[in-house]
């Protein structure tokens, strides 16, 4: 079987009237770790919302592919249930829907679509103790409505708390050191890395390599209006800190 | 003055609900004595409409009044609320929290009047109407209103009509909630609030589920 688990090919999309992607091929595999690095207005964000299905971001040509599915006929959540994941730059505040509530109809729609039975609250509430307990996150929060009062940091332990709830194949952090103070970077980073494993692979989607410095990726492009202009391993990333991104 | 009149007397204190199309509503007037205190609640479920036209006179000091309502309007429903509300003498409290959801063509009116008098001071008076469209056709008017004649008072109100937040939706789908469960627990949680305000246990465990199958229904009929 395929090693490969997502392939992006002649991806062409715009958002209204403006083409922001123009022409991205992109191929992971398992295991990998991709960093996307680019400078504001480069196409990163829309990158990450054409992967997960937002609506107002027009596919014109191209094709992805998920583990040999045709991602761009999935909706949104048929996308999670195959596996991928997306940590928000901005997670949403949703008012009067605690985490627990949130989490629980997430993980019970999933097995809904694989025609299994609900999750039993004990099963259920073992698991998010223990995943709490991963991303340090504090018991309380469990009643917490979903980021709603959370400092930036706390919004971005959510994510990856939910990253590490789902178990995705395909995790896509989309400026997840963005509004981070240090120690937040080392627990959203940590738990990435101990969410590595052969089967899986992650996209860490960033302007600065402050992250890059606690996730070490196999593979760094540089995308710029639009297009990868660059593809190199990880020493890649000094090159862009001394360099710029005017460089390419 | 009305003869439907609820008096609750002085030091005495009143919870309920009232099932709008199951319990009768034998008041338009509600009078609240000295340390009197009332937590009304009111309820309309789809396909019942309702006109709660209700005054209110807080006469006794020390008084305290919590009235709310949830109503969700289907087809050609019609729900028209009026609450003129005097405040008419030192340290009374009331809160009022009216939510609800306008599908189809249903037709939603709030009128809130809070009248504080000069001598009503140290009053505080706290209104909100939030609605939440989920058709075209339907339509809310809110009117809130405050006349206030004394100077030591918190008073505040609020309203707001809206729709679905479509990045709240487009996060719970992310996480593989699906659309249709996603504006489930959006309505759920806007109404949820005044559901809180039941203080029967039993009676508010089953009037959520209510609120759950209704809000299903809202959502499978289309």
């Amino acid at each position: 079987m395929s090693d490969i688990l997502l392939k992006i090919e002649g991806l062409r999309a715009r958002v209204e009237d403006k083409e922001i992607l123009k022409g991205i091929d992109l191929t992971i595999r398992k295991g990998e770790i991709h960093a996307v690095m680019g400078p504001n207005g480069a196409g990163k964000s829309t990158l990450s919302s054409v992967l997960t299905g937002k609506d107002k971001y027009e596919v014109t040509d191209g094709k992805i592919e998920f583990m040999g599915k045709d991602l761009l006929a999935l909706s949104p959540e048929e996308r999670a249930w195959a596996g991928i994941f997306m940590s928000f730059q901005y997670p949403v505040e949703i008012p009067g829907v605690t985490i627990t509530n949130f989490m629980k109809t997430a993980i019970n729609s999933r097995r809904e679509a694989e025609g299994l039975e609900p999750m039993k609250a004990g099963e259920f509430l073992k698991l998010m103790k223990e995943k709490m307990a991963f991303v340090k996150m504090k018991p309380e929060f469990a009643k917490r409505e979903v980021n709603v009062g959370f400092s930036g940091g706390e919004k971005k332990r959510n994510e990856i708390f939910q990253m590490a709830m789902l178990d995705p194949t395909l995790s896509i952090l989309d400026e997840t050191d963005s509004g981070l103070d240090v120690d937040a970077l080392r627990i959203v980073s940590e738990g990435v890395n101990a969410l590595r494993t052969p089967e899986k692979a992650s996209i860490i989607i960033t302007h600065y390599q402050r992250l890059l410095e606690y996730i070490v990726p196999d593979v760094v492009h540089v995308l710029k209006d639009g297009r990868i202009v660059k593809t190199a391993g990880a020493e890649l990333v000094n090159i862009i800190e001394e360099q710029g991104y005017d460089a390419f | 003055m009305s003869d439907k009149v609820l008096k609750i007397a002085a030091g005495e204190q009143l919870d309920q609900v009232f099932v709008i199309g199951k319990d009768e509503v034998p008041f338009d007037t509600i009078v609240l004595e000295k340390e009197a205190r009332a937590n009304l609640v009111f309820l309309i479920g789809p396909g019942v409409g309702a006109d709660l036209p209700l005054k209110v006179d807080l006469q006794g000091p020390g008084a305290d009044l919590s009235l709310s309502g949830a109503y969700l309007c289907t087809g050609n429903d019609k729900v028209d609320i009026a609450v003129e509300l005097h405040h008419s003498v030192p340290d009374c409290t009331s809160r009022q929290l009216f939510k609800g959801i306008a599908d189809d063509a249903s037709r939603v009116s709030f009128y809130g009047k809070i009248i504080v008098e000069p001598n009503a001071q140290r009053t505080v008076a706290l209104q909100e109407n939030h609605s939440l469209l989920l058709s075209y056709d339907a339509r809310v008017n809110t009117k809130p209103q405050l006349e206030i004649y004394a100077d030591d008072v918190k008073c505040n109100h609020g309203a707001t009509v809206g729709r679905l937040n479509e990045e709240e939706q487009f996060y719970m789908r992310s996480r593989g909630i699906s659309l249709e469960n996603a504006k489930m627990l959006q309505m759920i949680s806007y109404i949820h609030p005044v559901l809180d305000l039941i203080v029967d246990e039993n009676l508010r465990t089953s009037m959520s589920e209510a609120l759950e199958k209704a809000v299903h229904c809202f959502i499978h009929k289309k």
